[in-house]
């Protein structure tokens, strides 16, 4: 199969988005008639080089090659016209239209200029038909689940008799019977010769369906490996990686720290469907608790249940041993003094258009209520205490936060938190796409805060850092909660071990 | 694969008397109501003539319905239409003024509103400006021009344009109507056609339902936010001439607030304030709506026509709540 020419060949991707490199030097190829899986953490470029692939994003360098020609679409249109079709993870679909439009709609069949809506539908139910869906062409799309949406969604793509079809993890929101229906299809067109690219955060799909695998890691290429050949560890190692002897250790504290007893917050059973599966978990005073898992193993999500951002169908949180209202929301929890600080900064936390000052204060000022003004000097006294505790640069109150970069605008968040004195402080990758001395400096911050008695819940894509900072780490695999490490059993290794121990899927808990 | 057998069902239960007709069939259902009332209450209220003059008062606001109807179905909103409309009458009464035969005043007019539209509709393309803005820029630039035309009002005394103005087409049952019934009719017509069998209508809904989905389909959702601004821009000079029929005069205080008649019709008629869901025939039943309850108050006599406001106001009210629901009703299957 190697021996046939790729019938994609990038070389040397390199694009750029204001102030980031999201895609540094990046080779990929794609042969016909195989299942290529695409690989890679939150912000690893998986998405960008698909978009630079499909002309949604524009190079910087680097040169795309179709069937040994070189090519360089526009836009989306063009790229589809050359036989490049997407699905994307978000069914990218008019859920207003008729399923036969949505299918059809851009090619649809015309008599005399006017769309012929039955032949339209007859050729979309043969291609539903293929998709063993036997749904009405006519009917809205809107009316169906998010699961027949997607096989949709597959149907567009192929109805354009695609060459290559690229799935940007189209298995996300399907359940384990609907996975096996695409995968009998992605086999019907690799049989056919369409060369398929496949994203996904499923280890065990890129084993069940794949044939070869390309794994990035911050916009770089790490490697191309057949499938076969890679072992599940190996897999995801690539996809963590390490970064030995970059940050400076700081030091774990599990052993000397007393553990109160009484846990200071409770998780029993607590669940929700489609985020994670049902868990129990305690933390204590004083204490570090990593999250472990890949993109999609529910940290997020779980976290998000602990704060009440999101509704738990299952269980309940406690605490210092009493349950915090039920449909209480972030507002109980804050009130309890959990703090959240989300992962996207940008979207979820700080107001980019304000200054530095009330950024910091916006919590505080919210806890207090809006008729009772923060004082200007206490304002000032506690913005002043975190700028130079926190060593924000450039450490001016009056600053705009959106000229910030990004590791002081991650410390102007935490800081915002800091300034409520929270008792559990959530931290959602608090060190993504920050350089490697803002990161070393949040650790040792986080480290501080517990050495004083506050409880963190520390959640990062990355291995390491979780593992230097934890005293305990919560491993989650495909959202479960599969299993909890402390002391010298806490390492690198026998988390990722955990973590591609996928042949012991914990089944038992869904 | 029984997790895919099933929907079948579902949409068969759900689809066949689809959602998307109700806001419809309600809005028709409210137009038998207040017509019955008013032919209960009132002699010689359910005529064929005063159904007739529904549609003879309110031509020109059917047609800037329709094109009202193709810019909010892509979530837009247009609210230039009312002083278009103003501009055309004025265009019409001065170019005739000025010896212009009336086919080139006509054909002026025209070309002005489109390429009102054309801008309005580049400037919320090219340069991403809010519709809202942008059509209020439009509004004003349309309203002043207007004044820089002539600050009084100018009749008209044109043969052709009188003729059209007054000639009448007999209806089987002595109900009489005006050619701009006919033309009004034929603009609907023909936008229910470009709507639902082309492929510009269909993405001028699949924009309304999610534009970035529309643009990564491949569809040219470029052409056609443009597209739709130059209709309804269209749309407002057609409707400017229809009026300056009824009216036989330009002004620049004429049709002050009719944007907002427009807009309340094309919502009461069923059509999806945030796009992608609606149809011309609808909004063609709600301009029905309003006029009966205008006809009905002055058939009254006594209650000040302001009460018509008060009732679109409830009304308008009313259908939006009843789209809330609908889409709630989406949002949890």
């Amino acid at each position: 199969m190697t021996e046939s020419p790729p019938l994609v060949d990038m070389r040397g991707i390199h694009v750029e988005f204001p102030g980031v490199k999201a895609l540094e030097d990046v080779d990929f190829r794609l042969f016909p008639g195989e299942v290529h899986a695409l690989m890679g953490e939150n912000g690893a470029g998986k998405s960008t080089l698909i978009k630079a692939l499909t002309g949604v994003h524009p190079l910087e360098a680097g040169e795309i090659h179709l069937d040994g020609a070189p090519v360089s679409f526009p836009g989306p249109a063009q790229a589809q016209a050359a036989g490049i079709s997407t699905v994307y993870q978000e069914v990218n679909l008019c859920t207003n239209l008729s399923v036969a439009e949505n299918i059809l709609l851009g090619r649809e069949p015309r008599r005399f200029g006017v769309i012929d809506g039955r032949t339209m539908r007859a050729r979309a139910a043969t291609l539903l038909a293929r998709m063993g869906l036997t749904i009405d062409p006519g009917s809205a799309l809107g009316s169906h689940p998010i699961a027949v949406q997607q096989l949709v969604a597959i149907a567009r793509a192929v109805a354009v008799d695609a060459r290559v079809l690229i799935l940007d993890e189209p298995t996300s929101s399907l359940d384990t019977d609907e996975v096996a229906e695409l995968f009998r299809i992605i086999r019907v067109l690799r049989a056919e010769g369409v060369a398929v690219l496949f994203v996904t955060h499923f280890i065990e799909q890129v084993y069940e369906i794949s044939d070869r695998v390309t794994v990035l890691r911050n916009g770089k290429l790490v490697g191309e490996y057949a499938t076969s050949a890679l072992s599940r560890i190996d897999l995801v190692s690539a996809m963590i990686g390490r970064e030995l002897g970059v940050l400076e250790e700081v030091e774990r504290r599990s052993e000397r720290r007393s553990a109160d007893p009484a846990p200071l917050l409770r998780a029993e059973g607590l669940g929700r469907a489609g985020a994670i599966a049902p868990f129990d978990l305690e933390i204590h005073a004083g204490e570090v608790v990593g999250l472990a898992g890949l993109l999609g193993s529910g940290r997020t999500e779980l976290a998000r249940l602990l704060f009440g951002a999101d509704r738990a169908d299952t269980g309940r949180v406690l605490m210092d041993g009493e349950p915090l209202r039920q449909r209480g929301g972030p507002r109980a929890a804050l009130a309890k003094g959990i703090a959240f600080s989300s992962e996207d900064r940008k979207a979820d936390g700080l107001v980019a258009d304000l200054t530095v000052r009330d950024n910091m204060i916006l919590a505080m000022q919210a806890a207090r209520g809006w008729a009772r003004q923060v004082p200007r000097r206490t304002a000032d006294e506690l913005v002043e205490k975190y700028l130079t505790e926190l060593d924000i640069r450039p450490a001016n109150p009056d600053a705009v936060v959106g000229t910030l970069s990004g590791g002081n605008q991650q410390k102007v968040l935490l800081a915002r938190w800091l300034i409520t004195r929270p008792r559990l402080l959530i931290l959602d990758e608090p060190t993504r796409g920050i350089d490697v001395g803002a990161k070393a400096h949040i650790q040792k911050v986080v480290a501080d805060l517990a050495a004083d008695g506050m409880a963190v819940l520390f959640i990062s894509a990355e291995l390491e850092e979780v593992v230097r900072i934890s005293d305990r780490i919560v491993v989650l695999r495909d959202r479960h909660k599969i299993a909890e490490l402390s002391g010298s059993a806490a390492g690198v290794d026998e988390v990722m071990e955990l973590i591609a121990s996928g042949s012991t899927k914990v089944e038992a808990l869904s | 694969m029984t997790a895919l057998t099933q929907p079948r069902f579902l949409s068969r239960v759900q689809s066949r008397v689809p959602s998307r007709f109700l806001p419809v069939i309600a809005t028709f259902v409210v137009f038998v109501l207040t017509f019955g009332a008013g032919a209960v209450r009132y002699e010689g209220f359910a005529s064929g003539q005063v159904i007739a003059n529904l549609f003879i008062d309110n031509a020109f606001l059917i047609v800037l319905a329709v094109g009202m109807t193709f810019v909010i179905l892509t979530g837009g909103i247009d609210l230039s239409v009312g002083a278009v409309v103003a501009l055309s009458t004025m265009i019409a009464a001065a170019t005739l003024e000025a010896g212009w035969p009336a086919w080139l005043a006509v054909l002026a007019v025209l070309a002005s509103g489109s390429t009102l539209g054309l801008g309005m509709g580049l400037m919320i393309h090219k340069l991403r400006v809010q519709p809202f803005i942008a059509t209020l820029a439009g509004m004003f630039l349309a309203r002043g021009l207007c004044f820089v035309i002539s600050i009084d009002s100018i009749s008209i005394k044109d043969p052709a344009f009188r003729t059209i103005a007054t000639e009448t087409v007999m209806l089987p049952g002595k109900v009489a109507i005006t050619y701009s019934v006919l033309i009004a009719l034929a603009v609907v017509a023909v936008a229910a056609y470009v709507l639902h069998l082309t492929r510009f209508g269909r993405t001028v809904y699949a924009v309304g339902g999610s534009e970035s989905s529309a643009r990564l389909m491949g569809l040219a959702t470029g052409r056609v936010t443009v597209g739709v601004y130059v209709i309804s821009g269209f749309c407002s000079a057609l409707a400017g001439l229809l009026f300056s029929f009824y009216m036989l005069s330009g002004y620049g205080l004429h049709a002050v607030g009719m944007e907002l008649d427009a807009i309340a019709a094309v919502v009461v008629g069923g059509t999806l304030l945030a796009g992608g869901m609606g149809y011309v025939g609808g909004s063609v039943v709600g301009v029905l709506v309003l006029g009966t309850v205008q006809t009905i108050i002055s058939f009254e006599g006594t209650l000040s026509s302001w009460w018509t406001r008060i009732v679109i106001g409830v009304l308008l009210l009313a259908f939006i709540a009843l789209q809330r629901l609908i889409l709630y009703r989406q949002r949890d299957l």
